[in-house]
């Protein structure tokens, strides 16, 4: 049997509400990519920033549940329409999420400070004007100021605040967010990264990528173990290299 | 809105010293069952505030969890560890407000979704 994620008939839908499209579903599809390796990691607490319809925090809860010890999920949206067609989608699935409609994290940030061991992010990555960032409705789900990074750099610290030592983050970008700039900031911070999912539709070029932090002992987003200690340098190197290349395509 | 959740959310008011915890005003209370899983609980046991969980799980009609902070040991105990999942998980705000308890701001909790969208005076 296939592993469960949420059903689009079950997704609730709502006109301020953005719908799953490419981009949640290549999300998804990262999760499930890496199914095994979220199951082996055995996260204490999941959580989506930007839940929409709730569509990948289902899928995500869907996929942590066939084990016994299943995680407590968080999900947040800063749209009041989209947390309230979050909790209708969950339920449809038989899932549980504990949702909050505030901005990014705020609010959580204090108390659940280092404990996210797993965090999934489709943010409004859309390049537009700056003044169209931050509408309380359906824009906020798309809109996302200059070269579409408005709400991506005040994301980033917050997940940087809210991941555990063990706390992955899977995020979404557009190639013209320049995701290769965004994983050197990353790595400034003590993180790799490594691409998930990669997808060319006829508009835009995603890639989901996952961040991990990066300590002596551990490398490789928990594939540690018998890697040699020169091996960080070789995933930067490979990394840099599917991004230039992809920001070289985006160019022609 | 679990009590887990309230355990975590401080108010995020611009200025605000002391935004933890948050008066819980009830409402509506639903229970609702969860999976027993000691392993989440043993786990969560040194980051849950103790006092904020077990006054508001009181002020949420269930009075069974001690008022001080239990010694560590007492995760040993199933009776503890099933009381502790319940004022944890299967207590529900369904409907009611969180306080911010240094400017009495009112953060509204309607079905089981707390908003902490702050005005923009307050950000």
């Amino acid at each position: 049997m296939p592993p469960r994620i949420a059903q689009i008939r079950l997704v609730k839908s709502h006109p301020h509400v953005y719908a799953p499209c490419d981009d949640s579903y290549a999300l998804v599809d990262a999760l499930l990519a890496d199914r095994k390796k979220l199951i082996d990691h055995n996260p204490t607490i999941c959580m989506e920033v930007g839940c929409g319809s709730g569509y990948v925090i289902t899928s995500l809860a869907l996929i942590l549940k066939s084990e016994s010890n299943s995680p407590h999920f968080f999900a947040t949206d800063i749209n009041p329409h989209a947390t309230r067609v979050t909790r209708e989608t969950l339920e449809a699935h038989g899932v549980h999420a504990e949702i909050v409609t505030t901005n990014i994290a705020s609010g959580l940030e204090k108390r659940l400070a280092g404990m996210v061991d797993v965090m999934v992010v489709n943010p409004p990555y859309v390049p537009t004007p700056e003044e169209e960032v931050g509408g309380g409705g359906l824009s906020a789900a798309w809109a996302g100021g200059e070269n579409g990074r408005s709400v991506i750099d005040k994301i980033l610290p917050v997940a940087d605040n809210l991941l555990s030592d063990k706390g992955w983050l899977y995020m979404l970008f557009l190639a013209a967010n320049d995701p290769l700039q965004i994983c050197l900031e990353m790595r400034d911070k003590g993180y790799g990264a490594k691409i998930v999912v990669q997808r060319s539709t006829e508009e835009e070029t995603l890639h989901v990528i996952k961040f991990w932090r990066e300590f002596d002992n551990q490398v490789d987003g928990g594939e540690a173990g018998s890697t040699p200690k020169s091996a960080p340098q070789r995933g930067w190197d490979f990394i840099f290299s599917q991004l230039s290349r992809l920001s070289f395509r985006e160019m022609r | 809105m679990r009590l887990l959740t309230h355990n975590m959310l401080s108010s995020n008011i611009k200025g605000v010293i002391n935004g933890f915890p948050l008066r819980i005003e009830v409402e509506k209370v639903v229970e609702k069952q969860v999976d027993f899983n000691p392993d989440f609980l043993k786990n969560m046991f040194s980051k849950i505030d103790w006092k904020a969980l077990a006054d508001a799980s009181k002020i949420m009609g269930y009075a069974e969890l001690p008022e001080e902070v239990p010694d560590a040991s007492v995760l040993d105990s199933d009776e503890f560890l099933q009381k502790f999942h319940h004022a944890l998980l299967e207590l529900h705000l369904e409907e009611g407000a969180l306080v911010c308890p240094e400017t009495g701001r009112r953060f509204p909790v309607n079905k089981g979704i707390p908003n902490m969208l702050l005005h923009e005076d307050e950000v």
